[in-house]
């Protein structure tokens, strides 16, 4: 199923560059969620369901909208047409060149470059699937990191509680 | 490639979200007029067909018919896009959704995944992009406004609505819809722990949490689907018709159903979860496993047990509709907020504690 593939890479990258590329701010924001999707859907093709679904659910469901209602709600401007600058244009692409050759030459000489590496297996039944291998893995060998991250959100909602409440008084 | 597959999961697509989900649509848009006439003391639309039933199809052809009108200050893209945007979703969720067990040794169900609530949960959250863009590209107050109360609405409703299906999660260990059916065919339904190993102080003693699971998720799926007591974001009395006053003919069309669409998936979704999905109650003609071979007239009888509980469902989202006043914004926010969101963290940790001492 290789077609599919391809497609959803096309559509990860459209996205992508359609970020960078519109001008009106909802539009950009609509297609990071395009873009979204099709990761999600690469993700989904490597049998990591858990990855792809959180993926939509996380990314595209939730945090997109606030992107979106923020941008609604503030009424953001629609960017101006301006010319870039000669040196603006030649840095930037100079960089993007760059960046680019980088990954070629190091691609090309470690051996990561040479093979396709494997998707999960894809296994289904009680205790097999990825949810599972997952939620198995983070809370015996991954525990401490876990409780670090959880306390770390922790600290972050109430420092959001305190935030917004501090101007009603 | 594998045709067998190929060709296997289309007719499901075809049978499941064609041909029973979409006429379940227009035949369910049809009851909400009847019920609620006979609520109100009133006759509702009677005359075309028997007892009225071809008031869809008229109401299909009108709706074909009408101009299609795209008033000039719109955001032509999105104002197109909007109304596809609510409708493919709802219908999307219908892939993992077991609606039967087994037929000629083929799963009733589109995709077998392992994820089945989380997907459902997934795919529900982007029909929120449709709202806001209707309002948004509306470019107009009143529909803006409902967009915002969608959004706002949805994103609060969503995290209850995650929570509350923890605890079943946690109880069957198993994120497999059709496991848990399985699971729910042999040892009692989720909510009626009446046979199997249910049958115990186990059973009823966890019945405790999942019954609380059982409220906030179907009142926040109605707040989900922008039903009534929760349609804030189209409430007539204030917002005109809410994010699709601008919309007329098909594209109206959709967002209507669209919302039922919506209504019917989370209603299938909570007899699954709840009440045992496509299985008979008493552990009646129950296959031994997930996948052991089921004579295929057990099979059609699996999957009209699951349409029947699945009308019987919608009937009382019909019911509650025309009983309940509508609440208030504030309200609304606060219910989600302040109550659910707490009481199902309250649940989550209660199941956890009820399963350490029940092991």
């Amino acid at each position: 199923m290789t077609f599919l593939f391809f497609i959803f890479a096309a559509l990860a990258l459209i996205g992508g560059i359609g970020v960078v590329a519109f001008k009106n701010p909802v539009s950009s924001a609509f297609s990071m969620v395009v873009s979204f999707l099709g990761l999600a859907a690469l993700f989904i093709q490597l049998n990591a369901f858990l990855v792809g679904v959180l993926q939509i659910l996380v990314y595209a469901g939730a945090i997109m909208v606030l992107f979106l209602f923020i941008i609604m709600l503030l009424d953001v401007p629609q960017e101006e047409k301006k010319k870039l600058p000669f040196f603006t244009a030649l840095g930037a692409g100079g960089i993007v060149l760059a960046f680019i050759a980088l990954l070629v030459v190091m691609l090309s000489r470690s051996e990561v470059g040479d093979k396709t590496l494997p998707a999960l297996e894809a296994t289904s039944g009680p205790g097999t699937s990825d949810v599972h291998k997952i939620g198995e893995l983070l809370f015996s060998q991954y525990w401490f990191p876990i409780q670090v991250v959880g306390i770390l959100l922790l600290v972050a909602t109430v420092g959001v509680v305190v935030l917004s409440k501090r101007e009603l008084k | 490639m594998d045709w067998q597959l190929i060709i296997a999961s289309v007719i499901k697509i075809v049978g499941f979200v064609f041909l029973t989900t979409l006429p379940l649509v227009a035949l369910s848009v049809w009851a909400e007029r009847r019920v609620s006439a006979a609520i109100q003391d009133r006759v509702g639309p009677n005359r075309v067909g028997p007892l009225g039933l071809l008031q869809p199809v008229a109401d299909g052809i009108k709706f074909l018919l009408k101009e299609d009108f795209t008033p000039s200050h719109v955001r032509k893209g999105y104002f197109w896009l909007a109304p596809a945007l609510t409708m493919v979703p709802a219908l999307m969720t219908c892939a993992v959704l077991p609606f039967g067990s087994k037929i000629f040794g083929e799963k009733m169900v589109i995709a077998d995944l392992d994820v089945g609530p989380l997907f459902v949960f997934a795919i529900a959250s982007l029909t929120v992009y449709g709202i806001v863009l209707a309002g948004w590209a509306s470019n107009s107050k009143y529909p803006f406004l409902g967009g915002v109360r969608s959004t706002s609405q949805m994103i609060s409703y969503e995290i209850s609505l995650g929570l509350s299906v923890v605890p079943l999660i946690m109880i069957y260990g198993d994120l497999n819809l059709g496991r848990i059916v399985q699971n729910q065919a042999e040892h009692g339904w989720a909510l009626l722990p009446l046979w199997g190993e249910g049958l115990s102080l186990k059973g009823f003693i966890l019945a405790i949490p999942v019954f609380i699971s059982f409220i906030i998720f179907t009142t926040s799926m109605f707040a989900e689907t922008n039903r009534l007591p929760f349609d804030l974001p189209e409430c007539e009395t204030e917002l005109v018709a809410g994010y699709h006053t601008e919309y007329s003919s098909m594209k109206f069309a959709l967002f209507f159903l669209g919302e039922y669409a919506a209504m019917i998936i989370g209603s299938g979704l909570a007899v699954t979860l709840f009440f045992g999905g496509w299985s008979l109650p008493f552990g009646w003609l129950t296959p031994e496993s997930v996948d052991a071979e089921v004579p295929w007239w057990h099979g059609l009888i699996h999957i009209g047990t699951f349409f029947a509980k699945v009308i019987a469902f919608i009937l009382f989202f019909i019911v509650v509709r025309w009983t309940l006043p509508r609440f208030r914004y504030d309200q609304l926010m606060r219910l989600g907020w302040v109550f659910f969101f707490e009481i199902a963290l309250f649940n989550v940790v209660l199941t956890a504690i009820l399963l350490i001492i029940f092991k």
